[in-house]
């Protein structure tokens, strides 16, 4: 009995880190030692300076000291236990908290908004067949592009920022200038109905952002010159309406159907590599473990700030570095959502089989992301709830209930901490990731908000919705 | 009467003249001039027959000229439907909500004010005797203190009826009535509702508090199924509407909602 009650002062532990990589030999540590502690030992054994990390024994979080997260009943005082360090992102996004600005101009409900790469334009496209460039530091409307003639469903900034897509109901692309606003080249006709989603060629693979894959409602997946404005490939296969492309990091094209399955295709000759099966419905929505990375490319707007260049070469090289620093021994993971109700994480660029299915919704899944650091999957669901899974193995961690109807869209924040929901019930919900919980309560709104960005900054949240109005968000 | 298509034939065979072409072009450059110089020529009823002709011919024209311009504009462009929707909605079957009701402090203030922009602005006024049948009581049927409500009465959840003997009012159990059909003016639809509370009886603050329900009342209807939320993002539950029918003569309450 007395051995019980006597606690051992030191334990034998070592650092790991996720993906299995031992750093030093064992040390003695003593139990009462602090998380502040644990960071300064771990970026001494890394040779790093003042990286913020968080610690993990047993799945459990270290949170005050390493005590409390150790199950002090089955403690063995002879076996090493590891301490496994997971590496945060170094600057720090504030939450947004008020609404600076609400910007009339649309005539119609926002359908879509999106920061470019490096967060210093915004753009929005709307019911009312325009496409409208804002002004972010004056908060004030820049450009108002006609040259649709439906509704604009979808846009999307090519990777070095210098163009914007925009795709509409009647299956039209354009491509706009952000600087004075004009169309550049032809508009680019093919598609027989409306668009559902578009994806730019990642400046990794080729920094001149000339390529531009749209997936349709008629079943099709083109990849556009946008120089000549002509199909270079037609990527037909799927018997219903794409709803998602995806262009990966090494060159795939990943589109999911209605059909129930996900196609993944070389974007060079557009030859279909394999195909993905197991969901049981309609698959809404996709995300690419690295879709930030190859969002921000080579300009991310705080790790890049001090070292502009304009170099393609450079930045290429930047761009590719950083990809495979997130991807380290592993390819990138897919993850999709769907009408039955339930997630598949899959390995797309090596095998057919799914890696796990995440199960737990009660209604289809609309939208779901990968944190920037890839490491939690946030899926948006019309059950009224924004569920959390663990990104590698596809474990529920847990569900931000708040919202009183459906979620339509979640955002990130660039570093990882704060997860925004957009829902029709008009307001923005705004989860800190530390402790899961509602972090703030963003109403505005008047009615349904359909689209919401956070910059990749950080700086700026930009929502829209059917009120016509769109809003910016500010700390 | 000419047999067989002989001109075709010999065109077939022969040809045109040579100068065929150039013949017909001067023709029809000759036609409005020749037209212009029989309309002036001609007298009298000959030249009125003509201009008609010659005006109708000319409204012909013009409609034709205008049905192919609209033809060739509405080739361009295709109708740009009203209430955009994302794409991940435009292949579910949303259903037509109304906007977000109007925000809560307005809905305050007119309560404040006790005014609504109604429906139905003036009612009949309903005297005592109408809405009110003394009932006779005491063992001769002497006494007549007690009344009984004739019209349609909401009772709530938690009413519990006085002893007789201090029981003024009754309200009698087969006219009572827990839900309303009530109409969204915006949406067009008929939903079947809670009544939650009498709100106002035009006639009286007696009959509001005694829940008698006539034409013009407004209620308070229980709204949560409709699923209409306020700018904060809070489910509306408690909405008013107006009475628009009789319901003591329809055995039911139809009511419009007061967006």
């Amino acid at each position: 009995m007395e051995l019980d009650s006597e606690l051992p002062t030191c334990i034998q532990a070592k650092f790991k880190s996720e993906t299995g990589e031992e750093i030093g030999s064992p040390l003695d540590l003593p139990l009462n030692i602090t998380k502040d502690q644990l960071t300064l030992i771990c970026n001494a054994l890394l040779q790093e300076e003042e990286k913020p990390f968080l610690f993990f024994v047993n799945d459990t979080e270290i949170t005050s000291n390493l005590k409390e997260s150790l199950d002090i009943e089955k403690l063995n005082s002879e076996e090493v236990i590891e301490i496994i360090y997971q590496e945060q992102a170094v600057f720090r996004v504030r939450p947004v908290t008020r609404c600076t600005s609400s910007i009339p101009g649309h005539a119609e409900a926002v359908i879509s908004t999106c920061f470019s790469p490096s967060g210093n334009n915004l753009a929005s496209g709307s019911g009312d067949t325009t496409v409208r460039f804002w002004d972010i530091n004056t908060q004030t409307p820049l450009h108002v592009c006609k040259g649709h003639n439906n509704w604009v469903l979808c846009i999307s900034w090519s990777p070095d920022g210098t163009k914007l897509a925009s795709a509409c109901k009647q299956g039209r692309i354009i491509l706009w200038d952000p600087v004075s606003g004009n169309q550049v080249g032809k508009t680019m006709i093919g598609h027989k109905q409306w668009i559902t989603s578009l994806a730019w060629e990642p400046y990794l693979s080729n920094p001149d952002s000339l390529k531009l894959a749209s997936s349709s409602k008629d079943g099709d997946v083109r990849i556009w010159d946008t120089v000549t404005g002509h199909t270079i490939l037609s990527l037909t296969g799927h018997s219903k309406a794409v709803t998602c492309v995806k262009w990966g990091g090494t060159g795939l094209i990943y589109t999911a159907s209605q059909d129930r399955t996900i196609k993944v295709w070389r974007a060079e000759d557009g030859i279909l590599c394999r195909t993905l099966e197991g969901h049981a419905h309609w698959v809404n929505t996709m995300a690419l473990s690295t879709d930030y990375i190859l969002r921000t490319g080579p300009f991310h707007p705080i790790l890049d700030r001090n070292s502009p260049s304009h170099d393609k070469k450079i930045l290429q090289q930047r761009a590719l570095k950083r990809y495979q620093e997130t991807c380290k021994n592993e390819t990138e993971r897919l993850v999709s959502g769907s009408d039955d109700f339930t997630l598949f994480l899959w390995l797309p660029e090596k095998e057919k089989r799914p890696l796990a299915r995440m199960t737990g919704h009660q209604q289809l899944i609309n939208d779901v992301k990968f944190s920037p650091d890839s490491r939690i999957i946030a899926s948006a669901s019309f059950d009224k709830s924004v569920k959390l899974w663990e990104a590698a193995t596809g474990k529920f961690l847990t569900t931000l209930r708040g919202h009183v109807q459906a979620v339509y869209m979640v955002a990130w924040s660039a570093d990882s901490r704060l997860l925004l929901s957009s829902s029709a019930d008009s307001t923005l919900k705004v989860w800190n990731m530390k402790t899961k919980k509602l972090e703030l309560d963003l109403p505005g709104h008047a009615d349904e908000v359909f689209a919401v960005d956070w910059s990749p900054d950080g700086a700026y949240v930009a929502s829209g919705g059917k009120d016509k109005v769109l809003k910016l968000w500010q700390h | 009467m000419p047999q067989n298509e002989y001109i075709e034939r010999h065109q077939k065979l022969y040809g045109r003249r040579l100068d065929y072409e150039e013949r017909k072009r001067k023709r029809e450059a000759r036609e409005p001039h020749k037209r212009a110089e029989k309309a002036q020529k001609l007298r009298g009823i000959k030249a009125k027959i003509y201009n008609k002709e010659r005006r109708n011919e000319k409204i012909q024209m013009k409609k034709k000229i205008k049905a192919h311009e609209e033809k060739n504009v509405r080739q361009n462009t295709e109708k740009v439907g009203e209430g955009a929707l994302p794409v991940y909605l435009l292949d579910r079957d949303v259903q037509n909500r109304a906007k977000v009701l109007s925000n809560m402090i307005k809905q305050k203030r007119k309560e404040k004010a006790g005014k609504w922009d109604v429906p139905i602005p003036k009612v009949r006024a309903q005297a005592d005797a109408e809405v009110f049948k003394v009932l006779k009581s005491g063992k001769s049927k002497r006494k007549a203190w007690k009344r009984m409500v004739t019209k349609v009465t909401f009772v709530g959840e938690n009413f519990t009826r006085k002893p007789p003997k201090f029981e003024r009012f009754i309200r009698p159990m087969a006219l009572r009535f827990k839900k309303a059909h009530v109409t969204h003016p915006e949406l067009k639809a008929t939903f079947c509702l809670p009544i939650i509370g009498v709100k106002k009886n035009p006639n009286s603050q007696m009959y509001t508090s005694l829940g008698v329900i006539t034409k013009g009342t407004v209620i308070e209807v229980n709204i949560s199924e409709l699923g209409l939320v306020t700018q904060a993002g809070k489910v509306v539950w408690g909405k008013y509407a107006q009475v628009t029918n009789n319901p003591e003569n329809d055995g039911v309450i139809n009511a419009i909602l007061l967006v």
